[in-house]
């Protein structure tokens, strides 16, 4: 029963914003790493790289995540969004139109993870996840409106040095209002309703994002 | 880091083998914790068992009324489930309560029971630490102890368990279960988390190379009538300082049943049973909470810097009883 001989490096494809990059990785390779490092995907920002200030957040299989926790050879075989990947033909995200728009940022370094966080907190909200400031969670209360303190506290994984949390907010609650109901809700309404069985399709839905 | 091997599992008696009970393999569910602690030289594992794909993600009813959760359920799944928020709302709050969006999404439901301490000493492999070290000392109980434990610690170590969602599921008795090669087993999780002696390093009853695969809570009308309330030292996106989870029955005004569990005081969730017996049969009023709360925190032994604590988990006491007696007679 003794497992194969060890290996410290594997050759894997990551599907990354709609293509396949095969490369070989040092198990150590951080999702993050391998992205910036070795496919040229500097959009993603290194932060902290301990998973506490979320410049680092992209998509995973619809939903966000910090790449700087996320082992690159253990994202095989899932859909991954980067910043890169939110446009649609020349046309920016409406995520991304708002944050130009209402000047959601100051230096621009952490403003990657912002909009990647933020599209899935409008997703997450648009399939009636509470968060730790709804008042009632029980799901007979009804989807909590999406105001600002929601927005803060849905947000509050993804920090901004430059203190530009104002306009951040403008942003997120305008986009919000404004992000058609075929590109909010499709990733994390499939995965949040399949909760009530296991999931049956763990990367077919970002297609829509 | 230390190089490592990966293996990704796809059934349990699979990631069983490829474990192997090898004490230098560990089982790798969303990273979030462990990944982190290998960054930091804590954790050097020679091989990872990626367990996250395991066909364990569900939540769904019992047929007594209770709830069985996956293991690798991850928490967002957990917190945005129906059944976990009309049936046990604080545990849903519990688990909002922790980490960042991006975080829930990555976490597991095993992996949460079993995350370490966040003590600076035991994250920094340049101090002396007992629970990463054994024998090498607890410089947390002459140095940095203001979030540390007031309950149950002992002078070999001071450190609290980091988990919101294991406060929720301890008040509501969840039964853990898991695997081994040898077959499965169950721990409620009271008897889950050892206690601190001195051996801190030992953390859980868990057999050797054993996978946990699920917690069932069992059937608990009581915990419709709950609440998580967490003290931290910024408004969102921290650990506690002090956490409650509380469900009340009041009937006639009097409490019919009472939960109660604290989180951020000890090793491990706390059960406050002995508040609970103060609180069952009687009158369900602030004098009645107080009283509840006193005999819990009798048995605190604060720390020069963190006597705060006492003061803070009485007043969270009295707050949160009082809202569910409030609820309750609504």
């Amino acid at each position: 029963m003794a497992p194969a001989p060890t290996s410290t490096y594997s050759a894997i494809t990551l599907h990354i914003n709609g293509e396949k990059h095969t490369l070989s990785v040092d198990h150590r390779t951080t999702l993050l790493d391998a992205l910036r490092e070795r496919l040229d995907l500097t959009g993603t920002k290194k932060g902290c790289d301990q998973g506490q200030c979320g410049a680092c957040t992209v998509l995973l299989d619809g939903r966000r995540a910090v790449s700087c926790l996320q082992l690159a050879v253990a994202a095989e075989g899932r859909e991954i969004t980067t910043v890169e990947g939110l446009a649609e033909d020349g046309r920016l995200h409406p995520v991304q139109q708002a944050f130009l728009d209402l000047d959601g940022y100051q230096c621009g370094y952490c403003t990657p993870g912002q909009i990647c966080s933020a599209i899935a907190v409008i997703e997450e909200h648009a399939a009636g996840w509470p968060s730790a400031v709804t008042e009632d969670v029980r799901p007979e209360a009804g989807p909590p409106p999406l105001t600002d303190d929601e927005i803060r506290e849905r947000m509050s994984g993804n920090l901004c040095r430059c203190g530009a949390y104002v306009s951040i907010v403008q942003a997120v609650s305008r986009a919000a209002a404004t992000t058609p109901a075929d590109r909010a809700g499709t990733g994390t309404t499939t995965r949040a309703h399949g909760a009530d069985t296991d999931s049956t399709d763990p990367h077919g839905t970002e297609a829509a994002a | 880091m230390k190089e490592f091997d990966y293996r990704r599992a796809l059934d349990v008696s699979g990631a069983l083998a490829l474990l192997d009970a090898d004490p230098d393999a560990r089982f790798l569910g969303g990273g979030t914790n462990l990944v982190d602690l290998m960054k930091a030289g804590v954790e050097r594992p020679a091989r990872l068992v990626d367990v996250r794909e395991l066909p364990l993600a569900g939540v769904e009813s019992t047929a007594d009324g209770g709830l069985r959760i996956g293991a690798t359920a991850t928490n967002s799944d957990l917190a945005a489930h129906p059944d976990v928020r009309r049936r046990y709302p604080a545990l849903a709050q519990a688990v909002l309560a922790g980490a960042s969006g991006q975080l829930r999404n990555m976490a597991t439901v095993g992996g949460n029971l079993l995350q370490r301490t966040r003590c600076g000493y035991f994250a920094d492999v340049t101090k002396p630490c007992n629970k990463r070290v054994p024998g090498s000392g607890c410089p947390a109980v002459g140095g940095e102890h203001r979030n540390h434990a007031v309950l149950g610690a002992s002078e070999h170590c001071v450190a609290v368990h980091p988990s919101d969602m294991g406060v929720a599921l301890t008040a509501f008795d969840a039964v853990v279960s898991y695997e081994t090669a040898d077959g499965p087993g169950e721990l409620p999780i009271a008897d889950l988390y050892l206690p601190v002696g001195d051996t801190p390093h030992r953390e859980t009853a868990l057999p050797p190379g054993a996978l946990i695969t699920g917690v069932t809570l069992p059937p608990a009308p009581t915990a419709a009538n709950s609440r998580y309330r967490k003290v931290r030292e910024r408004a969102s996106y921290a650990f506690a300082i002090g956490s409650i989870a509380a469900a009340l029955d009041v009937r006639d005004g009097v409490v019919r049943d009472a939960r109660l569990a604290f989180g951020a005081v000890a090793s491990r969730p706390w059960r406050a049973r002995a508040a609970e017996r103060v609180l069952t049969g009687a009158p369900a009023d602030a004098g009645t909470f107080a009283a509840a709360a006193d005999a819990e925190l009798a048995a605190a032994k604060p720390l020069p810097h963190n006597g705060y604590k006492v003061t803070l988990m009485r007043n969270l006491v009295v707050a949160v009883l009082t809202e569910l007696a409030e609820e309750a007679t609504r």
